[in-house]
């Protein structure tokens, strides 16, 4: 279970997360939404511990990382986490069957000769065959992420954080990988924090969604209460409209005085 | 914000102040670079395969270019030493002690280390650098390593095992292109050139070079580490990190270069 209370993070001059309290159960998949900018990657990367917060407490199966401070305690505490990044990070030099099991060497005991008969089976896992030796730039964009989604699940995590899963993809390629995180969440029984603005993709995925805005949890509930529900940020922000209390600069030179006081500017 | 307090932030002040800052910092994260490489030397394996390509990549690669730097610059030596001793003593004189002492105690290793820091150290800071903003950096944080025992360690110790190498291959190149130019053009006999080095020179010179490769390959090779893995804002970044990487390694490679010679001196190792 993933607890975290009154989150805080302020990179110079700019807040990003204000006290966000998030809850994830055993087993369920919970996807934060928000525009670009509202601090949503960064609670993600709070969670594993790539960013220290400021202020509050994550607390993963009772551990808090934020008050970890030994830089082992802190690599045994990620040793739960499978984590998809944004652009996949596959590393550039290595093959793709050696970016699959990158971790396994720091992070299990498995012997390497049996290294590739993993990442045969990972990548199976994820739809791909005969790719093994390739380099990551012979791979399209769909495929890029699938092979990060192997290399993060490959040493069995207990918790899987994706970050924009589907972002850059097409419709079909996009439906595809929220197909591959509900198969994985029925293969591995993992918990999962799936971090998209991609509305679809979180109706799909998740069996509960959270919205961040302006660093703060709106409110998290079951996907058939978001789709119902009447809250005007929620709403405008499921429907796509422009107008509404959410305000994105149109021109970086409007006057901040457009947004009523208190709310909106989510940039 | 007060006036005054908009002023002191946005004014000279403000911008000379975060610039200290900015300066303070990045000394202290470098110091912290240095002490989490030995850190992570004595707490875990070294990946030797990596120490080995980077050995590869720093070292066989830069062999050519430094080679073919120092064989030239040998014989410069040898033709303004030859000019300048034929235009006082109406012969060229000492031309192999001159050239040998300059290669083997200065040349040599300053030059070696140049040419390496712009080469290997500007490709390491930009290797480092994308993998920084395409979150590679990250995620061998999320794979249980870090990138100091991965990324940094292996092109530190890469660094310092081969820079001496290259540097000796360097003396033997600079000394040779020396005697090119000492036996074909100024018409020195090898006898003659041979006898001028080994009649002159000690161990103690050789180590006198041989000594300041380490610190040089230090010097490269973490402020190159330390300029790619902090880098920030994507292409423009990367850019601006090999940049910084190079000029500031060949510039602390100069600087070092004074007092490393006054210290080795005060030894007596000169």
């Amino acid at each position: 279970m993933i607890e975290a209370l009154g989150v805080r993070k302020t990179y110079p001059g700019r807040p990003v997360l204000r006290g966000v309290d998030l809850m994830v159960q055993e087993g369920e998949t919970l996807a934060i939404i928000g525009g670009s900018g509202c601090g949503k990657s960064t609670f993600l990367k709070c969670v594993i511990g790539l960013v220290r917060p400021d202020s509050g407490s994550i607390k993963v199966d009772g551990t808090d990382i934020t008050r970890l401070t030994r830089e082992s305690e802190i690599a045994m505490y990620r040793r739960r986490f499978g984590y998809l990044f944004q652009e996949a990070a596959l590393f550039d030099s290595l093959s793709v069957w050696e970016n699959v099991t990158f971790g396994l060497r720091y992070l299990t005991n498995i012997p390497a000769h049996r290294y590739r008969a993993i990442a045969r089976d990972k990548l199976a896992l994820v739809g791909l065959k005969d790719v093994e030796d390739l380099r990551p730039s012979e791979l399209s964009g769909g495929m890029k992420k699938r092979v990060a989604l192997a290399r993060a699940i490959a040493a069995e995590p207990s918790y899987i954080l994706y970050d924009e899963p589907t972002t850059g993809l097409d419709p079909i390629m996009s439906d595809v990988i929220n197909d591959l995180i509900l198969d994985l969440q029925k293969a591995l029984g993992t918990t999962a924090i799936v971090v998209t603005h991609d509305m679809k993709s979180a109706y799909k995925v998740a069996s509960r969604i959270a919205m961040i805005h302006e660093g703060r949890v709106l409110a998290a509930a079951h996907p058939e209460i978001i789709k119902i529900t009447n809250d005007p940020y929620i709403r405008q922000f499921v429907d796509g409209l422009s107008q509404g209390p959410i305000k994105m600069k149109l021109k970086e030179f409007e006057p901040e005085t457009a947004e009523p006081a208190g709310k909106g500017g989510g940039r | 914000m007060g006036l005054n307090e908009s002023w002191l932030e946005t004014g000279p002040v403000g911008d000379f102040g975060r610039e200290v800052l900015g300066a303070a910092e990045s000394v202290g994260r470098f110091a912290f670079l240095v002490r989490s490489t030995f850190a992570w030397m004595l707490r875990a394996p070294i990946e030797w395969r990596q120490v080995l390509i980077q050995m590869m990549r720093i070292g066989v690669e830069s062999l050519p270019v430094t080679t073919m730097t120092t064989f030239f610059t040998g014989m410069v030596l040898a033709l303004q030493t030859g000019a300048s001793s034929k235009h006082f003593f109406n012969e060229p004189l000492f031309v192999g002690t001159v050239v040998s002492f300059a290669m083997v105690m200065e040349l040599a290793p300053v030059m070696t280390a140049l040419v390496v820091s712009g080469r290997a150290g500007a490709a390491i800071a930009a290797e480092l650098g994308t993998m920084k903003v395409t979150e590679q950096i990250d995620a061998l944080y999320t794979l249980g390593t870090d990138p100091v025992r991965y990324l940094v360690i292996p092109r530190v110790m890469a660094f310092i095992l081969v820079l001496p190498v290259l540097t000796i291959i360097a003396d033997f190149s600079g000394t040779f292109g020396g005697w090119v130019v000492a036996y074909v053009k100024l018409g020195i006999p090898t006898s003659v050139y041979t006898a001028d080095i080994f009649d002159n020179m000690e161990i103690r010179h050789f180590m006198h070079g041989f000594l300041k490769t380490f610190v040089f390959a230090a010097i490269i090779s973490f402020i190159s580490c330390f300029k790619g893995i902090t880098t920030t804002g994507g292409a423009e970044g990367v850019g601006k990190s090999t940049t910084a990487a190079v000029v500031l390694s060949m510039a602390s490679v100069l600087i070092m270069d004074y007092f490393v010679t006054a210290i080795l001196s005060a030894l007596g190792i000169t």
